[in-house]
């Protein structure tokens, strides 16, 4: 009844994707800002700081409904594809684009999976530093992912969004969400230049998005 | 238990109340803020819109009884701590304390209320929380800040859960000749000790020229606090009708209670300030966090509990 691709699996996938956003927002109490840039629905990469499992889920959750159904989260598949329940989350769910990050098993190549994609008209939520962030610092530095899909897609916004605080409301290794007020803050959409180089615009990408990170942790 | 006739007549006068302020902040929107841009007046109607909602919910907590207000409570108190609790001195190793306050210590509670066991509640946070919040915390490993982290969660607890659950605990008082009536005695301290912070807001807003402490709220004002709570106490005083008390001692009860709240702001807003915020939080449309509104109710709450405890 549940099989891939039913309709009573995508109802499911429906009513858990709402029960998932309410959960997040009851948990987070988020404030969401707009900050240079309109609550639309157009295409656009959502590129976010990552220090928490939940980024994902809470901007997805923070996004207007319309924006919601468009944007799908790139994730990891070696996390996503684990379990039943991960598999049903991360796929129905969230529509996540699941990538293999051990080069070694790969089938496909990333890149080309993502472009896909945005070629499909999708929205993405992208975490250009490629992994959990668990240092002091505030941004690692970014994958070069970032630049490939904005010099091949130029039409398409790239919009950073910071999240500030899941960090504490789930940290590594624990199960259980403690509620706290977060923030997800979208800023000014950057936009390719044509022949740019990589270095300077991921340092732009990141400027951006540091531009966004509250003056002090935990507010 | 039935709902006593004295809950209609106020929340009668309240609505009447509310009206006459919509109908004055839509006056007021018209001459001075035709284009929707003047920031007290859009507050003041914000406010206003606001407290057309926190009345009627109120309402139909007073009305459900007993656990309607329990649950009213808790809802507040977890809304509170939420915000408290983002802005406390925390790391990893409080992970699980922090986990055990909210879906522990907080529902623990609120069912001591709601079991009107005086014994256990009035000590549970106090002895047991304040002893084994640490303990799981030390439990985890970092020493770093504890005391800092554990007191903050301490204190937490105490200001958005034991103080606050004193609301509802007003209704398991035993008073002679004023059984089955005790949630008028809930809705006398929401009323009065709210209509002070309103009174004190537009007494303020009107003449208040000099500040109490300016170097922790620029609102508070020597003439919004005398105004404030002089009037609320007059009002006090003619709610004696809802409650076992006479005018007189509706009226100084009123002015205790009123005090508090006032103070109440005061601490929090040192805290605020401490912390680099404005508000507690965003959820209460021109008002703010949840403890933006409840800082008043939360130190009055305890005082007037033992207060009427003693004397009644």
């Amino acid at each position: 009844m549940f099989g891939e691709g039913t309709a009573a699996r995508g109802a499911a996938a429906s009513i858990a994707g709402r029960f998932l956003a309410g959960f997040a927002k009851f948990v987070t109490a988020p404030r969401i800002e707009w900050r240079g840039v309109a609550p639309t629905a157009r295409q656009r990469i959502y590129f976010a700081n990552h220090s928490s499992n939940g980024d994902a889920v809470l901007i997805w959750a923070a996004l207007p409904g319309a924006a919601r159904r468009r944007a799908r989260p790139v994730a990891a598949g070696d996390y996503w594809l684990t379990s039943k329940l991960r598999t049903f989350i991360g796929r129905d769910v969230f529509r996540a684009i699941l990538i293999e990050r051990r080069p070694d098993e790969r089938t496909d190549d990333p890149l080309e999976l993502i472009g896909e994609a945005l070629t499909n008209g999708d929205s993405l939520i992208l975490f250009p530093e490629g992994r959990r962030n668990d240092t002091e610092a505030r941004l690692l530095p970014f994958k070069s992912g970032i630049y490939h899909l904005g010099q091949a897609h130029p039409g398409v916004e790239l919009v950073p969004v910071w999240v500030a605080n899941l960090n504490h409301v789930m940290p590594r290794g624990e199960v259980v969400p403690i509620p706290l007020i977060c923030t997800v803050v979208f800023g000014a959409p950057i936009e390719a230049r044509e022949g740019e180089e990589k270095d300077a615009f991921l340092e732009r990408a990141r400027e951006a998005l540091l531009a966004l990170a509250p003056e002090r942790e935990g507010s | 238990m039935t709902t006593p006739p004295e809950l209609f007549t106020l929340l009668l006068w309240l609505f009447g109340f509310l009206a006459v302020a919509t109908l004055i902040g839509e006056g007021l929107a018209r001459r001075i803020s035709p284009d929707g841009t003047h920031p007290t007046i859009e507050n003041l109607n914000a406010r206003i819109r606001s407290w057309w909602n926190m009345v009627i919910l109120i309402g139909l907590a007073l009305l459900a009884g007993r656990t309607g207000i329990v649950i009213l409570a808790a809802i507040c108190s977890f809304a509170a701590l939420r915000e408290f609790l983002t802005l406390t001195t925390k790391n990893r190793g409080d992970h699980w304390a922090l986990v055990v306050a909210f879906f522990v210590v907080l529902p623990v509670q609120y069912v001591l209320i709601w079991l009107e066991w005086y014994g256990l509640y009035s000590i549970f946070i106090p002895v047991y929380g304040f002893l084994f919040l640490p303990i799981i915390a030390a439990f985890r490993g970092h020493s770093e800040n504890f005391l800092h982290r554990i007191s903050e969660t301490q204190w937490a607890l105490m200001v958005c859960v034991f103080c606050l659950s004193h609301l509802p605990a007003l209704i398991s008082l035993e008073i002679e000749g004023y059984e089955g009536r005790q949630i008028m005695l809930v809705a006398f301290l929401i009323v009065v000790v709210q209509m002070s912070d309103v009174l004190q807001y537009v007494w303020g807003k009107l003449l208040g020229r000099h500040k109490i402490a300016p170097s922790l709220s620029p609102s508070k004002t020597w003439e919004g606090f005398v105004g404030g709570i002089l009037s609320s106490s007059l009002i006090g005083a003619s709610l004696a009708w809802m409650t076992p008390f006479s005018a007189f001692e509706a009226a100084a009860l009123s002015l205790v209670i009123t005090m508090m709240g006032f103070c109440g702001g005061l601490v929090m807003s040192a805290i605020k300030r401490d912390r680099g915020v404005k508000d507690w939080g965003h959820l209460i449309e021109g008002h703010g966090g949840f403890l933006d509104r409840l800082d008043s109710v939360i130190f009055a709450a305890p005082i007037f509990y033992h207060l009427v405890r003693f004397f009644y």
